[in-house]
């Protein structure tokens, strides 16, 4: 049992209908605890499919998912997932929006009490405090994925599954944003597998990158390690040669031997 | 934070801060305008149409009476619209209650039916397949063609006036509770599985209030028809109430009461219109607009 990973994707296939051809094909991943893995690809290459089947949302047509030692198959908790458009609900104030996810996942094991005491803390981690009686629609676009993030953390996930949670974001907020996914993940340890298009964002966050190819049929082109030390500073790491390779190495085998469909044609 | 607002302690406050003196000039002129610009124009509109109306209506060949006639004749109505005679010979205030109270219970029955039934077609293909096309074609039926029936069905006025509102509102409140539940986002129905919320709590956490913008719509358009359907409903039907008051006034040639009556109608109507508006902008908690 210790061998065993603490997320284990084993040989998942993806497809939809009756196409015959497979979104995702064969994909083999084993994450371990405390790691933080990206994946990244061409739009449309079933990244979000990949996070989808481990999240429960998407049965895998083969293959299969084992987290903690526990099979994957429908939807839960202990795999919180932060939505690319961040999906609060639009009724709810920040606060309920997670306290109805602490509510409804930690209620056997936290009083009422306790769980207000839960909510504030994750409402602080996320520092969103100041916020926290204000409704999604009154609030900007990174403080909403701020909630996101902060109510899938509330949930206290195994793994914490990221959708392209930066993508609509402009530039400067992402920045701030990935600083304090970066400080969450060094305080908390949390496992956590990220979907992204971006290659600065891969690198700088991950432990590993995943690399897919294009899709359909789409496959793991390539693993990276980035050996990078934490914490991680930014501004350093953009004259850090270890940096500028790990970046190189994903936009070659993005933009020159798997370069998007698309675009190759164009 | 505190640092950055530090002011060198040479510099006088005075310099760095504008005039205090210049600011309740502004406020009193800038406060009221907002409210003015919304009232004064359909005011000077209602008071232009009076005019155009009391010189249209003043020649020797009109047949309907102007503004300065209705308020000649109708004036303890429009002044006093509480007082009971007795009978029919009620003030206005008595009619519309009447009117209201049909209403009342019209719609309630409608807006819980119909959001049920909503609900049912919303969320199961089979009972929309099957439901839908019926739908279609009822609700196309004007609300006077179903009251012959409804007197034959329940031999009485007060039920049939009931039922004619109950089958006129029922509709949008079906469809519109319906397209809501529908278009109840995936990413709701993805954080509902994500934190395993099931069954009732599922319903009443996540779908309801996802579709409760849709769904006041469907009650605000169910209350107007309403209120259309219970009038023309009364005239037929007889007895107190605010349809019957206009027919009755119609039978005497009171037209300046018909005038008077429509105003208030028509005022009440708006209410109702409002109130159904504000209550969507409450429930949701302003994700309906109003």
């Amino acid at each position: 049992m210790a061998m065993q990973p603490f997320l284990d994707i084993s040989d998942v296939t993806v497809a939809f209908g009756r196409s015959r051809v497979p979104v995702l094909n064969g994909i083999d991943l084993k994450v371990a605890r405390g790691e933080y893995v990206s994946v990244i690809g061409h739009s449309g290459c079933g990244k979000s499919t990949l996070l989808n089947v481990v999240a429960g949302l998407l049965p895998a047509s083969g293959g299969g998912v084992v987290l903690d030692g526990k099979e994957v198959s429908d939807p839960g908790p202990d795999r919180a997932v932060v939505f690319q458009n961040h999906s609060l609900l639009p009724w709810l104030t920040c606060y309920e929006n997670i306290r109805l996810a602490v509510d409804q996942t930690l209620s056997k094991s936290l009083s009422r009490a306790e769980r207000h005491e839960w909510t504030m803390e994750n409402l602080a981690l996320v520092r969103m405090t100041h916020a926290k009686d204000r409704r999604p629609n009154e609030i900007s676009g990174g403080m909403k994925q701020r909630i996101g993030i902060g109510r899938a953390l509330a949930m206290k996930p195994k793994v914490l599954l990221l959708d392209e949670p930066f993508g609509a974001l402009d530039a400067l907020t992402r920045a701030h944003l990935q600083d304090q996914v970066m400080a969450i993940h060094a305080e908390l340890g949390t496992t956590v597998m990220m979907i992204t298009h971006d290659v600065d964002e891969a690198v700088l966050l991950s432990d590993r990158i995943v690399m897919l190819t294009n899709g359909p049929n789409a496959r793991i082109g390539e693993i990276l390690e980035v050996g990078l030390a934490r914490p991680r500073d930014r501004l350093a790491l953009v004259a850090d040669p270890r940096f500028i390779a790990a970046r190189a190495a994903v936009l070659e085998f993005l933009h020159h031997r798997h370069a998007a469909p698309g675009l190759a044609a164009a | 934070m505190n640092a950055t607002v530090q002011t060198p302690v040479a510099a006088p406050p005075s310099v760095t801060r504008p005039a205090p003196s210049s600011m309740p000039a502004l406020t009193l002129g800038a406060r009221l305008r907002p409210y003015a610009e919304r009232v004064l124009p359909p005011l000077a509109v209602v008071l232009a149409l009076m005019g155009l109306w009391e010189v249209v209506a003043s020649g020797p060949g009109a047949t309907l009476p102007p503004p300065s006639k209705v308020w000649a004749d109708a004036h303890d109505l429009i002044v006093d619209p509480f007082f009971d005679r007795g009978g029919l010979d009620k003030g206005l205030f008595w009619h519309l209650l009447a009117s209201l109270q049909r209403v009342a219970v019209g719609f309630a029955l409608s807006a819980v039916i119909g959001i049920a039934v909503g609900l049912l077609i919303g969320t199961s293909k089979l009972a929309m397949r099957g439901l839908d096309p019926i739908f279609q074609v009822l609700r196309t039926v004007p609300p006077l063609a179903w009251l012959p029936l409804s007197l034959a069905a329940f031999r009485e006025a007060q039920p049939s006036a009931i039922f004619v509102i109950f089958i006129t509102s029922v509709w949008p409140i079906i469809i519109n509770t319906a397209v809501g539940v529908r278009n109840v986002p995936a990413d709701y129905r993805n954080v509902a599985a994500v934190i395993r919320l099931r069954g009732p709590a599922y319903w009443w956490r996540i779908i309801l209030p996802a579709a409760a913008p849709y769904i006041f719509t469907g009650l605000r358009i169910g209350v107007g028809l309403s209120w259309l359907a219970i009038i023309a409903a009364e005239m037929l039907i007889g007895g107190v109430g605010i349809g019957f008051f206009i027919w009755d006034a119609w039978n005497s040639s009171n037209l300046s009461d018909i005038i008077v009556a429509l105003a208030y109608v028509g005022l009440v109507g708006f209410a109702l219109d409002r109130l159904m508006a504000l209550a969507g902008h409450l429930v949701t908690r302003g994700t309906a607009t109003v």
